[in-house]
């Protein structure tokens, strides 16, 4: 098995995923550069955190057109599995491999803390060592986390089972006070239709390691592994 | 063919059912400097091209790809074109 981590102008997390996938997963990862175009001959794809292309424009908007995402595509549509997290998540909306838009946290400020998590599907690449209604701790790091989707489309997310993951409290409570950015129905995460394409504001591969505060993280890399080899 | 000079105005606002945090935070600043009279703040952004075409359509036409392929987000903002030629 091997995987890549897509690499932006101005990416920060692609050194930690590729550690977190090598060291604590056991895939051997390698870094991509957003100009190549070849991903045949990877299981696993993940677009990291940070700030591409300065965000400019829209967070991930630059990101999103460059020549490695028509390959992320193509290897999406064949079934690879496919992470974004953070800035990753926002690259996968302006690319319209998932669906919905980033609004600027609701409170306007940077969130970075950490946050809980409801698995609310275990059906997905990333999620099938999970137990619906485990509840991961994970850090956000975010300025623009507020996922927003037009009414139909949020019902049709809640209809197809296509929210992964919700902000909630320490027992598993989805609530107001346990969203950090004003997303709607409290998404921290989502899926596409095939399940094999997932994006999350949250860092797994920031909580992989019981020395960094939490190894909730790790059930994201034994999902794949679990999935990929199976 | 020859080419002329054209100066495109392209103006992106956020959707209006869509909520504008940074609208808001400015909303408070001016309330705070006193502004009690305003009711709301909406703040979007101006792309200016300065771009060759052989008339003013396909001026347009071009401006109006580009927001389709990158400059505007159609989930969450709408657009207005507007284009003039240099002289």
């Amino acid at each position: 098995m091997r995987a890549a981590v897509v690499v932006f102008p101005g990416s920060n997390c692609d050194a930690d995923a590729r550690h977190v996938l090598t060291e604590v997963a056991g895939i051997a990862t390698d870094f991509v550069w957003h100009t190549q175009t070849e991903l045949r001959g990877y299981d696993a794809i993940v677009l990291p955190g940070g700030f591409s292309h300065g965000d400019y424009l829209r967070t991930g908007a630059v990101a999103a057109r460059a020549p490695v995402m028509a390959s992320v595509r193509e290897a999406a549509g064949r079934g690879v599995p496919v992470l974004g997290i953070c800035n990753g998540f926002q690259v996968l909306l302006e690319a319209g491999l998932l669906p919905g838009a980033m609004l600027h946290n609701a409170g306007i400020d940077f969130r970075c803390e950490w946050v809980h998590l409801r698995v609310d599907r275990t059906d997905t690449a990333f999620t099938n060592a999970c137990t619906e209604g485990d509840v991961l701790r994970m850090p956000i790091a975010h300025g623009e986390g507020n996922y927003f989707a037009p009414p139909e489309l949020l019902v049709r997310l809640e209809d197809e089972g296509r929210i992964v993951f919700r902000y909630c409290d320490p027992d598993g409570v989805v609530a107001p006070d346990a969203n950090p950015n004003g997303s709607m129905a409290g998404i921290a995460g989502i899926c596409n239709e095939s399940r094999n394409v997932i994006g999350l504001m949250p860092h797994p591969e920031r909580a992989s390691e019981a020395d960094l505060g939490s190894a909730d993280g790790r059930v994201f890399w034994a999902s794949l592994l679990a999935m990929v080899t199976a | 063919m020859s080419t002329r000079a054209f100066r495109v105005r392209i103006d992106v606002r956020l959707d209006s059912n869509v909520n504008d945090p940074q609208g808001n935070a400015v909303l408070g600043g001016l309330r705070s400097l006193g502004h009690h009279n305003v009711q709301g703040v909406r703040i979007g952004k101006i792309v200016e091209l300065s771009l060759e075409a052989a008339d003013v359509d396909e001026a347009r036409a071009r401006a109006e790809q580009m927001c389709q392929e990158l400059l505007v987000n159609p989930v969450i903002e709408t657009v207005e074109i507007s284009v003039a030629e240099e002289v």
